[in-house]
């Protein structure tokens, strides 16, 4: 695919979302790479010894976590100093940096009276809070 | 080297890599093999999935589950987890620079994303509470159903679309973009909305349940069925991809089926792959790189629905 460069035909929201969006995906890719190369070099103690994980991936997740005594929802911030867990955080950050980038857009799209939009941004933003919430986790 | 002995290479290293992971897991349930052999095995492979996906005109995360799940010994609720980070890491990496040329929509997007990304994680909680042989014989169904929609789906590069519909007027979904290729501007607009929203509520449902990423099915949604141009339609579904496996993702996480020894090796080999695969781009040829995935596919789609039937556990 051949990206043309044509910003000034985009609409200003879309490259305010590309901007935020750039930045995000970079943040949390640094600190995936970061905390993984720290976990993985035994830089940070993990919660789970690395030794044990060939025995542990096997399992249904319910059974690993029951195995391994690990958190669901966001328990894990409390153990964010341990090596494995602290490689959730740049994972968080590329599930989450959406939610910032679609929040920027809302006033634009009212300031333009553009309220369908924003609704819409609204909405998506609910959305990938409510599954971020952990509110449905272990509800299967 | 010809592309065809290039393709061929990368395609035998592929299968080889992946088999041999295979034995490994199959002795004593992968315990005899050291733990760092496993994320450097992952690695290998992705790389080399990155590398044949972008000729392929695919998303790394339809090899990923299928290839990872069929034959690493990791369970398939962590490679579900994985496989929506890699799809998840590769439309983020690439979103920037497709709003920015025009190539992806944030307008079209939207709308559809909405209900994908709510639609997936019901997708994603009814995955993760099926039995594990009943999703993988969903997903072996589903990866052979891809296979043949690669067979049989047309490709349309500037749809006719002469009138939009009642929702996309109101919603201006419509845009325009200097094609590279022939450096004229295109202006686009689409048309049967309400079938292309039902249609990716759909998509969303599969994209959280098997974690495999939805391009396969998002282009062909929105450039055979709702008229956007075939470059509009890729790039746009990768803006989707991106707020879509964003919501399944959350689910994954707050469940504990994301390990990061699984993930990062995972995302990192991929994007490295693609990057050199989009390099390659002119050196390898696209139609045989796309027969030989089609074959891989094939196997990893066999394979797992063979696993999910216990006739080749």
């Amino acid at each position: 695919m051949t990206a043309a460069p044509a910003p000034k035909t985009q609409p200003p929201e879309q490259l305010r979302y590309a901007r935020l969006l750039d930045w995000g995906t970079w943040l949390g890719l640094v600190v995936l790479v970061l905390s993984f190369a720290a976990y993985a070099l035994g830089l940070a103690d993990p919660h789970v010894p690395v030794s044990r994980l060939p025995e542990l991936w096997q399992h249904p997740v319910g059974r690993y976590l029951e195995l391994t005594q690990s958190p669901t929802g966001w328990g894990w911030l409390a153990l964010i100093h341990r090596g494995d867990i602290a490689g959730l955080a740049g994972i968080v950050i590329l599930a989450g940096c959406s939610v910032v980038c679609l929040l920027a857009l809302v006033p634009l799209y009212l300031r333009r009276g553009d309220k369908a939009f924003a609704m819409l941004c609204v909405a998506e933003v609910a959305v990938v809070v409510l599954a971020a919430s952990g509110w449905l986790a272990g509800r299967h | 080297m010809t592309a065809r002995r290039t393709a061929v290479l990368v395609g035998a290293a592929l299968m080889l890599v992946a088999a041999s992971a295979q034995a490994g897991g199959a002795a004593a349930g992968g315990a005899a093999v050291p733990w760092w052999a496993w994320p450097l095995a992952l690695f290998g492979v992705c790389f080399l999935m990155g590398i044949v996906a972008v000729p392929a005109g695919i998303g790394g995360g339809t090899l990923f589950v299928p290839i990872v799940g069929s034959f690493f010994p990791f369970h398939l609720d962590f490679v579900r987890g994985a496989g929506l980070l890699v799809a998840l890491a590769s439309a983020l990496s690439a979103g920037p620079t497709l709003l920015r040329s025009g190539l992806g929509s944030l307008r079209l997007a939207l709308p559809l994303a909405v209900l994908a990304s709510a639609s997936s994680i019901g997708g994603a909680m009814l995955g993760l509470a099926m039995p594990v042989n009943v999703v993988q014989m969903l997903l072996g169904s589903l990866v052979l159903g891809i296979v043949v929609l690669m067979f049989v789906s047309k490709k349309s590069e500037f749809p006719q679309v002469d009138q939009p519909d009642a929702l996309s007027q109101a919603l201006a979904l419509n845009g325009i973009f200097v094609d590279g290729a022939s450096g004229r501007t295109v202006a686009w607009q689409v048309h049967r909305t309400v079938p292309g929203l039902i249609l990716f509520l759909g998509i969303g449902v599969l994209a959280g349940m098997f974690g495999i990423g939805a391009g396969w099915a998002n282009v062909p949604a929105l450039n055979l069925l709702m008229g956007a141009p075939l470059k509009v339609a890729a790039g746009t579904s990768g803006l989707v991809l991106s707020l879509v496996d964003s919501s399944a993702a959350w689910v994954y996480i707050n469940e504990g089926a994301v390990l990061p020894m699984i993930a990062v090796p995972s995302v990192v080999g991929m994007m490295m792959g693609a990057r050199i695969g989009a390099r390659l781009l002119d050196v390898l040829k696209g139609s045989v790189i796309r027969r030989m995935v089609i074959a891989v596919l094939l196997f990893a789609g066999a394979r797992a629905l063979l696993k999910g039937t216990g006739v080749w556990p």
